[in-house]
This record gives structure tokens, C-alpha cells and sequence, in this order.
């Protein structure tokens, strides 16, 4: 009984907690949606620093991710003298997992966390307190030009990730494997060709840019209600930033299982 | 206007207000003295509805603040301005967007009315040509005085200071004190200004409270309370003199 009491108290109560929180900040920011000309610059600013400012990492990582996929995938198909099957294979791998997946990874770890780290600063130094001691809604100012700038940033980062890997994987394609690169190419985008039940579009391809849409409004959600909840000065802030990017990780993650089920199967 | 009865309110094992009653008349100057660490600037934050007590009756125009929430509130809030202990400026705006934000955001005003009474509330606190300047850089006092402009240019019809003498230096403490009671006598507003300032409270208030051990002790007018000779009150600033 007390092993349970505890383990209610110390794990399942705060982890309850903070899912409720998070899914009311996210309510309240769809809601406010129509909100969003009256936050144009502060979107525009966060949109520049979600997307501009974290465009070469993308770009940098997603190369060797294309390269790790190709090396990995080929290696096994040479032993069977099916290497030219490595267009496919790289090409649906990227765009249906690695780069919405990648993408997501380095967002949470660089703009969520300086949300949560930027609005844990604002609260433990009292100023969303002000904020809402002048009735001003917070959601609307911070919250949501934040999370519909990091939404929409996601699937146009994983476009640029998709892409470089892609052609990532070609590098190794031609360099390791001996391919021809045209070859590899019009494998990868005929790969890419199969439409979908329920959208008429490409499926892989659109499958994946909407779960980065999901991941980058559940990013920015996170960082945004753990800054919130911040407590107890900058070691509070510190812990809020952890959890943020801890999170929003595990979430995706998880995410990232049932969507691609939902959608690829 | 302000009421408060019997409130209680404890932090983990620590009791910081105990059956706290307080009654300010509207229009009333009303000055709260007391220990650091007593506990003042939880009884503002109980006025403004952002802690709530433990027990006990907490009454602003008659609207019981704890039961307060989404649209009344707010609605109550905008009636009221809040100076913060340490200003609590918005870090990314700058002294004329800190002071504008309140009435950019509640507010339905014409941007040239808003410059107006901006520059209006800086010239009050002394700071016309800061306006540009972002929080990081002006100093502590500066602050203080850009975070009382913020409270003032909503014209609230109840404000609630929080140390505004604080960091300031003897001249300009005696400036924001005289601006302080004769702001709140043009515009008939009800004030509560928690003060470590002997001459602050003198200057400020028309009553005083002494705030000790989570309760009154002691209340009346600034000259009645200070010159009283109670022990509580030669020990209270014996005390405050020392820290
Ligand atoms: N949110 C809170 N959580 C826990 N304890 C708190 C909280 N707010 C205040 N306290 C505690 O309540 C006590 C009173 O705090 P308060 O800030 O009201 O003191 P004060 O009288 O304003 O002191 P000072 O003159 O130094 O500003 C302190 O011991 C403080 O630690
Ligand atoms: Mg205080």
C-alpha cells in the first residue's frame, strides 16, 4: 500500500498533472489560432529561428543520416546483387521515417528547449506573473506564435532533409556501391510515386510531412508549457529545459510508432 | 473596498499569515510596514487573486477574489495596478513597449493616445529619455520607477505597490513617495504600499499597518503608529535599522 501511495504521489501524480497542463495549453492555442495577425512579428521572429537559424544542422545531419541508411541497406542488398534496389530503399526510409523523425530530434533539442529555457526565465523572474496581473493573455503573446512558428517550420525543414539525404545516400550509392547516380535517382523518385488511400497524393512522401507537422505542434507545446511550469529560480529553469527536451523526445518517439502505422500500413 | 478576514495561509510548515484582517477604505493610502520575510508581498499577491488563502475572506469591491476566475478576473485586474517587488519587466521589450503593453493588449486605443500617455507616465517617473532602453540596460532603480510608470498608465482605480521606494536613491525615493500620494489623490484612487521607508510611509500614507507574525499588531495614522512608543514599534524599527 505504501510502495503504491508513494509511487502515485511521486511518478503517476505529476506525470498526470503535466499531461493536463500540456494538452490545455495545446487546446488554447488552436484555439487562439485566428489570433495569429495580431502576433505577426513575434511569428515572423521565431519562425526566422526555427527554421533559418537551424537550417545547416538539418542540412549537415540529415547528409550523414542519408549516408548511414545507404551503407547500412546496401551493403546487405549487395550481398544478394540487389544494390540497385538502394534508391528505393533510401528514398522511402527518409522520407516516410529518418526525416521527419531527424528533423524533429534536432528542433526539440535546439527550439523547444530555448522555449522552455526562455519562458522559464519569464516566469521565475515573475514576468509572466505580470502578464497575467495586467490580464494579458499569454497564450496568444508567447505561446502561440512560438508553436505555429516551430509547426510550420517542421515540415519545410524535413522537405531540405528529405532531399539532402537523399542525396546523401546517393554519395554512397555511387562512391561504395558503384551506381550510377541517374540510376539512383529515378529509383528514389519512383519509389516515392505510390498514392494513397485516403489523400491523392503521394503518400510516403505527404505521410511524412504531415507527422512533422504533428511533431513540430507537439515540440513547441511542450517547450512552452514546461517554461511555464518553471519553478524556483535558475536551477528551475535548468530542470524545466531537461524535462522539455526529455519530453518531447519520448513523445515523438512514440508518436512516430503509431502514426507510421496509422499511415504507411 | 479592500477586505480581508481571517485569512490564513501556510507555505509547506511555515505560517504566513495567521486570521489576517485588513479593511481599506476606498480612496484610502494605506501603508503595510513589517519584517522581511514577514510575509507583505503575499498579502498583495492575495489582493490581486494570485495566491490563494487557506482560509478565510478575501473582498475587493465586494467580489470575493479567491472564487474569481477566466473573465472576471481579468476583469478585476484591469481595474487594479501591480508594482512588483523586483519590477518583473518584460526582458524583450523595451521601455516604451513594457509601459505600452497593458494598453496594447486590454485596451482599445488609437496608437497616438497610447504614445501620449506613455510619455505622459514616463515624464512622472523621471525617465523621458529612456524610453528606447531595454531592461538589461538601465539599472535597478530604473527599473522600479519603468515598472511604476506600467502600473499607473492603465489608471487603475486600485494599485498595490510593492517596496516602491526600493533601490531608489534618498532624493528620488522622496520624489516617487510625493508622486505616489498626489497621483493617488488627483485620481481618487485606493492604494496599498508595502514599505521598508519610514518617511515613505509617512509621506504615502494616510493609515498605517504593522504588519508582524502573520497579523496586525498595530494600525492607524503613520503619526500615531510611529510615534506611538509601543514597544512593537521601537523594536520593529530598531530592528529594520539594523538589517
Ligand atoms: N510561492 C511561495 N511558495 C513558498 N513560499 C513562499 C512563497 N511566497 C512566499 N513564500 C514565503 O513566505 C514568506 C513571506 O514572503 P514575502 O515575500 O511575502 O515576504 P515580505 O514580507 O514581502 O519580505 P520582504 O520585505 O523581504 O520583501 C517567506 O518566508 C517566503 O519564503
Ligand atoms: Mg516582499
Amino acid at each position: 500500500m505504501n510502495f503504491f501511495t508513494r509511487f502515485g504521489n511521486r511518478i503517476l501524480a505529476p506525470l498526470v498533472s503535466t499531461a493536463g497542463f500540456g494538452m490545455r495549453i495545446a487546446g488554447e492555442t488552436i484555439y487562439r489560432i485566428p489570433q495569429l495577425p495580431k502576433r505577426w512579428v513575434t511569428f515572423r521572429e521565431q519562425f526566422y529561428l526555427s527554421c533559418v537559424r537551424t537550417l545547416h544542422v538539418v542540412v549537415f545531419v540529415a547528409f550523414f543520416i542519408g549516408m548511414i541508411v545507404a551503407l547500412q541497406v546496401g551493403l546487405e542488398l549487395a550481398r544478394y546483387g540487389q544494390q540497385e534496389a538502394i534508391g528505393y530503399g533510401v528514398s522511402l526510409m527518409m522520407v516516410r521515417e529518418m526525416g521527419p523523425f531527424v528533423t524533429a530530434i534536432l528542433m526539440a533539442a535546439s527550439v523547444g528547449s530555448a522555449m522552455a529555457a526562455e519562458l522559464g526565465t519569464m516566469k521565475v523572474q515573475e514576468e509572466i506573473t505580470a502578464l497575467e496581473v495586467m490580464s494579458v493573455d499569454v497564450i496568444s503573446l508567447l505561446v502561440l506564435p512560438r508553436v505555429l512558428a516551430l509547426t510550420l517550420a517542421m515540415p519545410i525543414l524535413t522537405i531540405l532533409a528529405n532531399y539532402v539525404g537523399t542525396i546523401g545516400g546517393g554519395v554512397i550509392a555511387v562512391t561504395q556501391l558503384n551506381l550510377d547516380f541517374g540510376a539512383y535517382t529515378t529509383n528514389a523518385l519512383t519509389s516515392l510515386r505510390d498514392i494513397g488511400d485516403w489523400i491523392p497524393l503521394p503518400i510516403s512522401l505527404f505521410g511524412g510531412l504531415l507527422k512533422s507537422l504533428i511533431f513540430g505542434f507537439v515540440i513547441g507545446v511542450i517547450g512552452c508549457a514546461s517554461g511555464l511550469s518553471a519553478s524556483r529560480g535558475a536551477a528551475g529553469v535548468g530542470r524545466t529545459t531537461r524535462a522539455a527536451v526529455r519530453d518531447s523526445i519520448i513523445l515523438v518517439i512514440v508518436l512516430n510508432f503509431f502514426l507510421g502505422k496509422f499511415l504507411f500500413q | 473596498m479592500i477586505h480581508l478576514e481571517k485569512v490564513c495561509k501556510t507555505f509547506g510548515d511555515l505560517k504566513v499569515l495567521d486570521e489576517l484582517d485588513l479593511h481599506v477604505p476606498r480612496g484610502s493610502a494605506f501603508v503595510i510596514m513589517g519584517p522581511s520575510g514577514a510575509g507583505k508581498s503575499v498579502i498583495l499577491k492575495h489582493i490581486i487573486g494570485l495566491l490563494r488563502p487557506d482560509s478565510g475572506v478575501i473582498r475587493v469591491d465586494n467580489m470575493s477574489v479567491p472564487d474569481l476566475k477566466g473573465e472576471p478576473l481579468r476583469d478585476l485586474r484591469r481595474d487594479m495596478g501591480y508594482l512588483f517587488q523586483h519590477s518583473a519587466l518584460i526582458n524583450w521589450l523595451n521601455v516604451f513597449d513594457n509601459i505600452a503593453l497593458p494598453l496594447r493588449e486590454t485596451m482599445d486605443l488609437p496608437e497616438d493616445e497610447i504614445l501620449d500617455r506613455v510619455h505622459h507616465v514616463l515624464g512622472l517617473v523621471s525617465l523621458s529619455q529612456a524610453d528606447h532602453k531595454f531592461p538589461s540596460e538601465i539599472s535597478g532603480g530604473m527599473q522600479k520607477r519603468v515598472g511604476l510608470a506600467r502600473a499607473l498608465v492603465t489608471r487603475p482605480r486600485i494599485i498595490l505597490y510593492d517596496e516602491p521606494e526600493a533601490g531608489l536613491d534618498p532624493g528620488m525615493s522622496v520624489d516617487i513617495a510625493r508622486m505616489i500620494r498626489e497621483i493617488g489623490q488627483e485620481l481618487g484612487m485606493t492604494s496599498v504600499t508595502v514599505t521598508h521607508s519610514v518617511d515613505c510611509a509617512r509621506t504615502v500614507g494616510d493609515h498605517l499597518a504593522l504588519f508582524i507574525g502573520g497579523r496586525i499588531a498595530l494600525q492607524g495614522t503613520p503619526t500615531e503608529v510611529l510615534d506611538s512608543g509601543h514597544a512593537l514599534v521601537h523594536d520593529f524599527l530598531q530592528g529594520s535599522s539594523k538589517s
